[in-house]
């Protein structure tokens, strides 16, 4: 429950400049309530911003299995991306190896699979345009035998590591557009 | 048995002697060859500043150098955070070093998409050029970077995530592994920056 608090409270300090684009999403959601689909409870999700022109970007939630049977994640996709596809990251020694998971991702009964940076992910291809620091997208998870949902996703720092958390200390992002992209005033030159 | 016991001696001494000279001659090579070396190499390529980038362009300041491709959405912008936040710590004395991303993926990472990916980090210098002259260049820097194929024609690259430091004399000072930790990674800094 400290994790949902600490989601909760997190957006709320982020002052929720995105809930307006969060139109599918009841907004409960998008303050961090878990999304139940059947057995299956989803938590915690976010994105990172985009870096400028970068054309892929990475989602992440927490998928706990409360069922007794296993599911898997099979899919993924986003009016934003021309497709997605679910992945794994991870270091072989110090080579990054990423590979997309042709027949989903298993989540076993009884478990909770986490997708975070450094790890499994569903990955924004082909984006249609910038991921904002700050706002929301929606992404629509569909899995094997619960089927789809739409979570909405909290877009954080371009190297954001938890839903809320901002390293790198970037500003919440504003309206414009490009909150995401600018440079912190601490750091300009 | 006495001469058989001289024998054995001097043998041990011609041994020893051997073996002091075999480290003083071939150690100080072992130790100095890698970082020497490294990162040289005839590789022609150009930054997104618009200037050339080849071997020389490593000397006369300290450097960090980094093999990363834009279509990558979890190493190369966490790296780049990392060093957005090395730079914040080191505040005026970290402004000396320049920081190099050079792309693994010069088919589809131009010039142009180089310059807006990096340009999240200030004084962050997107490199780029042809297949052949990147190829040389990563065997150079001794990093692995390999195309994965995806769906639909789309492609992956796995690629080694090491954030390598050079001296102002262009020397591999000492790689920053990927996840070394902040801590870690700013006391080589400060030690590179002096």
């Amino acid at each position: 429950m400290k994790f949902f608090h600490a989601v909760a409270v997190s957006l709320a300090l982020a002052g929720l400049p995105a809930l307006a684009t969060a139109q599918d999403a009841p907004a409960e959601m998008a303050q961090g309530a878990p999304i139940t689909l059947g057995p299956l409870v989803l938590t915690g999700g976010f994105a990172r911003a985009t870096l400028p022109g970068a054309p892929v970007a990475g989602g992440f939630v927490t998928i706990q299995n409360t069922g007794t049977e296993d599911d898997t994640l099979i899919g993924a996709a986003s009016d934003l991306a021309g497709h997605m596809e679910v992945h794994e990251m991870k270091m072989d020694g110090q080579v990054m190896k990423m590979r997309q998971l042709e027949g989903g991702l298993p989540i076993p009964a009884g478990q909770t699979v986490v997708l975070k940076p450094g790890g499994f992910h569903v990955m924004f291809m082909d984006l249609k345009g910038p991921l904002v620091e700050g706002q929301m997208v929606d992404v629509t998870l569909t899995f094997a035998k619960a089927g789809s949902v739409v979570v909405p996703l909290m877009i954080g720092a371009p190297n954001a590591t938890a839903p809320g958390a901002m390293p790198g200390m970037q500003g919440m992002g504003t309206m414009d557009g490009n909150a995401g992209m600018a440079a912190p005033a601490s750091s300009a030159n | 048995m006495p001469r058989a016991l001289r024998l054995a001696l001097v043998g041990l001494s011609l041994l020893l002697v051997i073996l002091v000279g075999a480290r003083l001659l071939l150690f100080p090579a072992l130790n100095t060859s890698i970082a020497d070396t490294f990162g040289q190499g005839d590789y022609r390529l150009e930054t997104t500043d618009g200037k050339p980038f080849t071997f020389d362009s490593l000397k006369g300041a300290p450097s960090a150098v980094y093999f990363g491709y834009t279509h990558c959405p979890d190493v190369c912008p966490t790296t780049l955070g990392d060093i957005l936040t090395w730079q914040e710590a080191l505040g005026e004395n970290g402004k000396q070093l320049r920081v190099f991303f050079i792309t693994v993926d010069p088919e589809r990472d131009s010039l142009a998409m180089l310059k807006s990916y990096v340009s999240w980090v200030p004084g962050v210098v997107g490199v780029s050029g042809s297949s052949e002259e990147i190829a040389k260049a990563i065997r150079a820097f001794r990093v692995y970077a390999q195309k994965v194929p995806g769906t639909g024609g789309d492609y992956g690259m796995d690629h080694t995530a090491t954030l390598f430091l050079f001296d102002a004399q262009g020397r591999l000072f000492e790689p920053i592994g990927y996840g070394e930790g902040d801590t870690r990674a700013l006391a080589k800094l400060k030690r590179l920056l002096g």
